[in-house]
């Protein structure tokens, strides 16, 4: 029987989430709530010094004040701020120094999400930085990196022993009262990573954190500080998944990024959060902020591949402050039965000669919404600043949507600045291209929709590729050969 | 006392000289209220999030003006297309001139809004069709409660209307500062065609407002083309609401040539009830000094194999600013609909702005919806390969941004509106155009 499109979407409509396994070891965890105590509690548990209490504290002041913005094209109900448990942490948590020491269900819980620790040791591929339930668990290769100089550590541990860095960094590019979630994720951020490459050094390895939300009733806030120093270069990677629940658990997060003089980011993330049932119950709320900002010559690519959460909400963005600085932003979509994404990025170009890319692919199927919201914004003073962007969405099925809301604000003439947009299902004609050469319908849809996202999935680094492959497997199956 | 309140105080004196009876009586009271509500809007609003009426609404404008002016038409000759016969509608300070008018009854009503306000004849198009597509905004809401004159044109079936129709407001300068609320009705049924020219001009270097709504109703085959050449006074600005309906099969373009004016903003909504519908929205937009221009577009693509085409141009020197908001929304049913946007932008001046917000919002899968946006300057090369053949810098530029604007003239279809806009770019532009088209 021929394979067609209808098969395709009733098999994404079946095709249940792989990673909603949860692993049942002790915690740690709050009471659920918060107040400027709960705030405190957790500056006290991890044993902060004063000047970060009082920055969360600040953060917190600031975010009683603010209410939870309403403008995405995404609906939802929203979370009780004071039925979650700002706090949860595995129980068993001593300080590790190899992985032998890791409690034997953690690393079947890694086995699980496939990234098996030890393998990863023997290949010397990646480090591995992850958190899970709010606390940083294991950092892999430390001894390696810090031979070169670079700092990679969960922020905790970086409060503790670089607090220079942290105290210089922390919130230059995401303010505290940035924005409701930014305000929230400030005041009680429990962990996150911390990397910092020093000046002129090329990070040898690609560096890598792993989220994963497994206490029921929680929400993870955590945060993470890239640091690259005058001519250095690193590879960031971030993982997340999370078990099927009916509740609705929270993940709100800050990334910040620091490009200096010269230097690089790469960063990719493979979203994977619990989308949901298919009936749209349960799933992540995802409310990140990301940003970035370049100083001179600096480059910051975000690669993203987005195909959990019930509800995402996010827009990596950089800032391109030095002169001929770059930002990317590459990203896939994947929304199926009743996800919502509201995703893009914004390019602030603020320096002269600077160029952004902007390459943004939407998949909708089942009875998702899919969005596109971008800003790019050439400031008066970047003479010859110059920006691309391609929004591509593909229906799959008459009962979801895909939205493009692209924002362009130009005060430079000098400036060149293109937007394009299409929106379509994939052609009858190009199937029938493909059946006529010999490949049947299943392999045709799946080569059109690789096609369609291979110019994001070129983007990952290889140690990611394969996985973004199996993650739009999952959302896609059938469709990805 | 802030304008809104005026005009709310002033609506009760209004108010008191209108027939209870009349059928829009009730519908004003709701449309004041609504305003009440509402109010002008402001930044905070997404629609408005570029262009802040705060500069204009400032000023106190008369909403009645005190005594009728009186125009002869070698004063306002050069402001109508007038080297081809038309029907004229001409309004004076929201006043009709009948004697600078043409009006006709003869199968096809070319007239007023006051008579068919009131006139029993008329009441069942008006039942049918007054406000019934705008949208209860604050501006329209304040347009409805004071609607007292404007265009009114019926083309009953089966008939191609023997010549254009113009369409056009003039301000005096009897008040120091005067606010105009034309309200305009268009309704043409099955099979018929009619091409409408409109124009709002002040006269004077007063300040005037136009707060401007005309409803379009497009039935079964009908075809509308109606061009708008908003080329006023630097101390004038338009807020223009149009709002279209069409039925199947009917083919609906707008075209607006937006040169002058302080201010000026266009919300441009249609509105597909039908199959096969083709709606086209064109622009050209070139402005300097301290010029604002905010094109809002929306097409509602509700039924299936219907088109849109969207083309707006935008030359933008010294301190200007320019707006496109343009959203193409499809329906789940609307499948196998085609619609495209293309907004493109010459910066001339560090100093000028665009914001642009082209928006898709699709529900259907079988669909070919794309957009394009583009903001750069013009091409170095062909600048100078002109100027290498002889053609100065200044004329080069001129020549090709004439070629950047001139392919949205190429649908306009009365030759001598195309001649009038040709040469208001060339003026516009400071360029001599040694060729005609």
């Amino acid at each position: 029987m021929a394979y067609t499109e209808d098969d395709l979407k009733k098999e994404l409509e079946t095709k249940e989430y792989e990673y909603g396994f949860y692993t049942d070891i002790e915690y740690d965890t709050f009471p659920v709530g918060l107040n400027e105590d709960i705030v405190r509690a957790i500056s006290k548990k991890k044993n902060e010094p004063q000047w970060m209490t009082d920055w969360r504290l600040e953060a917190y002041r600031a975010w009683e004040k603010m209410e939870e913005p309403e403008w995405a094209n995404v609906k939802y109900k929203k979370p009780d701020f004071q039925s979650i448990s700002y706090y949860s942490a595995p129980n068993k948590k001593p300080k590790l120094d190899s992985l032998d020491e890791v409690d034997p269900e953690l690393l079947d819980t890694f086995k699980k999400l496939g990234i098996s620790l030890d393998e990863q040791k023997m290949l010397a591929g990646v480090a591995v930085d992850v958190v899970m339930d709010s606390v940083s668990v294991t950092t892999t290769f430390k001894k390696t990196l810090a031979e070169k100089g670079i700092i990679f550590c969960s922020i905790s541990e970086a409060i503790q022993e670089h607090p220079e860095l942290v105290k210089k960094y922390l919130g230059t590019v995401v303010p505290q009262r940035d924005n409701f979630y930014a305000s929230l994720n400030s005041a009680v951020f429990s962990d996150g990573s911390f990397c910092y490459i020093p000046k002129g050094v090329r990070c040898p390895m690609e560096l890598s954190t792993y989220f994963r939300i497994n206490q029921a009733g929680t929400g993870q806030f955590e945060r993470t500080l890239v640091i690259a120093d005058a001519g250095s270069y690193v590879s960031y990677l971030e993982g997340c998944t999370a078990p099927s629940r009916d509740e609705n658990q929270l993940h709100a997060a800050v990334v910040e990024l620091i490009a200096l003089d010269d230097s690089e980011i790469k960063y990719s993330t493979v979203q994977n959060w619990y989308p949901g049932n298919k009936e749209g119950k349960g799933g992540v709320y995802n409310f990140v902020t990301k940003r970035g900002i370049c100083e001179k010559n600096a480059k910051i690519s975000w690669t993203q591949v987005e195909t959990g959460s019930a509800v995402t909400w996010k827009y990596p963005s950089c800032i391109l402050k030095g002169d001929n600085s770059v930002g990317e932003f590459y990203s896939i979509a994947v929304t199926n039965n009743y996800q919502q994404a509201d995703t893009g990025t914004k390019m602030i170009h603020l320096g002269k000669n600077t160029k952004s890319t902007i390459i943004s692919k939407g998949i909708s199927a089942g009875k998702s919404q899919n969005s596109y919201r971008g800003l790019v914004q050439i400031n008066k003073r970047a003479e010859n600043a110059r920006n691309f962007s391609q929004c591509d969405s593909l229906l799959m099925g008459n009962k979801c949507g895909a939205h493009t809301f692209p924002y362009i604000e130009v005060k430079n003439k000098s400036a060149q600045v293109e937007h394009e947009a299409t929106t379509s299902k994939i052609g009858e004609d190009q199937i029938f291209y493909c059946n006529q050469r010999g490949i049947d319908t299943e392999k045709a849809i799946a080569l059109i929709v690789n096609g369609f996202s291979k110019e994001v999935l070129n983007k990952l680094p290889m140690e990611f590729a394969v996985e973004a492959q199996k993650l739009l497997e999952i959302s896609l199956e059938g469709s990805v050969g | 006392m802030e304008l809104k309140d005026k005009l709310i105080t002033s609506f009760l004196a209004f108010e008191e000289d209108l027939d209870p009876d009349n059928g829009i009586y009730d519908l004003r009271n709701e449309a004041i209220k609504n305003f009440e509500n509402i109010g002008f809007p402001n930044r905070k609003n997404e629609d408005w999030k570029y262009t802040s009426l705060n500069s204009i609404l400032k000023h106190d404008y008369s909403v009645f003006p005190k005594k009728e002016d009186v125009l002869e038409y070698r004063d306002i000759k050069k402001y109508l297309i007038h080297d081809i016969d038309t029907y004229d509608l001409v309004f004076i300070d929201g006043i009709f001139s009948s004697h600078l008018s043409q009006t006709t009854h003869d199968k096809i009503d070319v007239c007023l809004m006051s008579s068919a306000l009131t006139k029993p004849k008329y009441k069942p198009v008006i039942e049918n069709y007054f406000n019934k597509i705008a949208p209860k905004s604050g501006l329209n809401s304040l347009n409805t409660a004071f609607a007292r004159e404007g265009a009114f044109i019926h083309i009953h079936k089966n008939l191609q209307v023997d010549k254009p129709i113009q369409i056009i407001n003039f301000a005096t300068g009897n008040e120091t500062s005067l606010l105009l609320q034309p309200r305009n009705l268009v309704v043409v049924d099955e099979n018929s065609h009619v091409q409408i020219i409109e124009r709002n001009q002040s006269l004077t270097d007063h300040p005037v407002l136009t707060n401007s709504v005309t409803e379009i109703f497009a039935d079964r085959r009908a075809i509308v083309d109606y061009y708008k050449i908003q080329n006023d006074k630097l101390s004038a600005s338009l807020i223009d609401n149009t709002y279209i309906e069409q039925k199947s099969e009917s083919n609906v373009s707008v075209h607006t040539f937006s040169f002058g004016g302080n201010l000026t903003r266009n919300n441009l909504h249609f509105y597909q009830r039908g199959e096969r519908i083709d709606s086209t929205l064109k622009g050209v937009t070139i402005i300097e000094g301290k010029q604002h221009v905010d094109h809002n577009t929306l097409v509602h693509h509700i039924e299936p194999n219907c088109e849109s085409h969207q083309d707006y141009k935008g030359i933008f020197d010294d301190k200007s600013t320019g707006v496109f908001n343009g959203k193409v929304v499809v329906e789940k049913e609307a499948q196998k609909t085609n619609a495209y946007q293309a907004n493109n932008n010459i910066l001339a001046d560090d100093n000028a702005t665009i914001n642009s917000k082209p928006q898709l919002e699709i529900f259907a899968d079988d669909v070919r919806c794309s957009h394009g946006c583009t903001i750069g300057q013009l091409d170095k090369e062909a600048l100078f390969y002109l100027q290498s053949r002889g053609i100065p810098l200044k004329e080069a530029r001129g020549l090709l941004m004439y070629a950047f604007a001139n392919n949205v003239l190429e649908s306009v279809k009365i030759p001598e509106v195309k001649k009038r806009i040709n040469k208001l770019i060339a003026t516009k532009l400071e360029v001599e155009l040694g060729f005609n088209l």
